[in-house]
């Protein structure tokens, strides 16, 4: 949970908790509902800026061939870089890694190394000598609450958006082709997870989906289940030392699934969209050059 | 341009930080030392000329006082401003304050109207008090009072209930502003008490809940509207209350 230096007055605990008892929410949400979201793309491919509410994070993509690790010699490395910069919120400051960034690194690199949704062997150019790193950065831009669905988004549609340039072997040359010459090719994104994060209330007993900054400052303890859209579970994460029931994880676990199915179907939209988008500049180009 | 004033560049336009203001102000000053100029936040006199040090619109008044009006989130104390700020610790003589700059305040126990050694406001961790910045120079603490130079509260003091919500300093700007719309519009549909700090808390009271996120909901909408769009969402946040 956030270690925040940012103060927060009783009055504000006070009105917010009654609120959560009462079933309202400052922005008028019902309980279980997920803030808006936006996803847009850049002008280069693997640049994927998300924004839920208030909150806006921001992902880029990139690539290049190092030298496999010996006792992983045909597998391609990904690695998750997330930051919180300052400008998000005055709580966070740059160059110190804080508690709160390491954990929500680890979340990212949990599911998305782990759960396999990454085809790592398609990313093996030569065995043991030559195979594609795959970098996502992500910076948290502005912090409304809730940041780890948000960089889960990013992160994973920054995935798909990316291609990685084309390379051929013949014997021992490789060859890498630049975008001009062949068309770069997509990372084979097997599955989706996505983080669906709960807050809890009165040790359990209220709940909150996709909470803001401020419900975050006053509750007791959070979860996050990562799912994908077959309804799989590929990340489990409890904050703040709450017993729960057991059919109270087992109802989140259900809403998750429809908010998953929700939010995937986003991202591929947003997705066909872009693509659309850069095929009807391709051909104007084309046809106009 | 008249002989009395000074000539400024980009007067209500965008202007961003190294941006040449005004050039020679002093040898000017010759001809024209019966104006004193004023120079406002964002501005700053760099040999003879001056220049701006933030970005935002560059305004005037009177063609003798120039500022830069500009939407940042952080605050920096100035001398006499009036903050919302909350108690975060108790000292032997004072409480300390988060007024949201990059240090903390002091309040001295004594620094509310007919404050006595036995006879003091009890404040706890948390709490809101709103006050005046008796002290605000750079690299020092800042000090806040809870009485005007005549020693009066004059409204300060600890606020109680209700609920506190931060923004942007152009928003604060924008409410206390004597033309601002938002506050007068909600005020005549609901019965509320607010403050507003100047450095971008601001607090408010109403009998419900319901009232009061609302008129939160409604002040945090208001900041890129104009006064039709103000008036418009205040009646139809007020209509999707009544159903």
């Amino acid at each position: 949970m956030k270690n925040s230096k940012v103060v927060i007055s009783s009055c504000e605990k006070d009105f917010i908790l009654s609120c959560v008892r009462s079933g309202k929410r400052m922005d008028r949400r019902h309980t279980y509902d997920y803030r808006k979201l936006q996803i847009s793309f850049g002008v280069d491919r693997g640049h994927c800026e998300v924004q839920l509410g208030k909150t806006r994070v921001l992902a880029q993509v990139s690539s290049e061939v190092v030298c496999p690790p010996p006792n992983r010699p045909s597998e391609g490395q990904l690695f998750f870089n997330l930051e919180l910069s300052p400008m998000a919120s005055p709580a966070y400051e740059t160059g110190r890694l804080s508690e709160h960034t390491v954990e929500l690194n680890r979340l990212l690199e949990r599911v998305y190394k782990q759960s396999q949704c990454i085809d790592v062997e398609s990313l093996c150019i030569v065995t043991g000598e030559k195979v594609w790193s795959i970098r996502v950065d992500v910076t948290v831009l502005d912090d409304g609450g809730n940041i780890i669905d948000c960089a889960s988004i990013a992160t994973i549609t920054a995935l798909s958006h990316f291609r990685r340039p084309d390379v051929s072997v013949s014997g021992e040359d490789v060859t890498i082709y630049s975008i001009e010459e062949r068309d770069p090719v997509p990372l084979s994104v097997h599955h989706i997870p996505i983080y669906v994060t709960f807050a809890f209330y009165d040790n359990g007993a209220l709940l909150l989906v996709d909470p803001t900054d401020r419900e975050e400052s006053v509750m007791d303890g959070q979860m996050m289940i990562a799912m994908n859209v077959d309804r799989e579970i590929c990340a489990v994460q409890m904050n703040g030392g709450l017993s729960l029931e057991a059919d109270q994880v087992l109802r989140c676990s259900q809403i998750s699934a429809v908010k998953v199915a929700d939010i995937t179907e986003l991202i591929h939209k947003a997705l066909r969209v872009d693509a659309e988008a850069r095929w009807e500049h391709e051909i104007k180009t084309y046809c106009g050059g | 341009m008249a002989d009395h004033s000074y000539d400024f560049h980009f007067v209500n336009e965008v202007v961003l930080p190294g941006d040449i203001v005004a050039e020679k102000v002093k040898t000017k000053q010759i001809v024209v030392k019966k104006i004193k100029l004023k120079l406002g936040p964002g501005l700053r006199m760099d040999k003879d000329n001056i220049i701006a040090y933030k970005c935002g619109v560059l305004r005037e008044k009177d063609s003798t006082m120039f500022w830069i009006d500009n939407d940042q989130k952080r605050y920096i104390p100035v001398k006499n401003d009036k903050v919302v700020g909350i108690v975060t610790n108790r000292g032997g003589e004072s409480y300390q304050v988060d007024i949201g700059s990059s240090m903390a305040s002091a309040l001295p126990f004594l620094a509310f109207e007919g404050a006595t050694k036995k006879n003091k406001p009890q404040l706890k961790i948390g709490d809101l008090v709103y006050g005046r910045l008796s002290v605000a120079n750079k690299d020092m603490e800042a000090e806040l009072v809870c009485t005007d130079t005549n020693g009066k509260a004059n409204g300060m003091g600890p606020l109680k209930d209700g609920f506190l919500f931060t923004h942007s300093l152009g928003l604060t700007r924008k409410l206390l502003n004597p033309d601002g719309a938002v506050l007068k519009v909600l005020g005549k549909v609901f019965s509320f008490e607010s403050t507003v700090g100047l450095n971008g808390r601001t607090w408010v009271n109403s009998n419900s809940s319901d009232h009061t996120i609302l008129i939160v909901n409604a002040i945090e909408q208001s900041e890129y509207m104009t006064l039709s769009q103000i008036k418009q969402n205040v009646h139809r946040l007020a209509e999707g209350m009544r159903e």
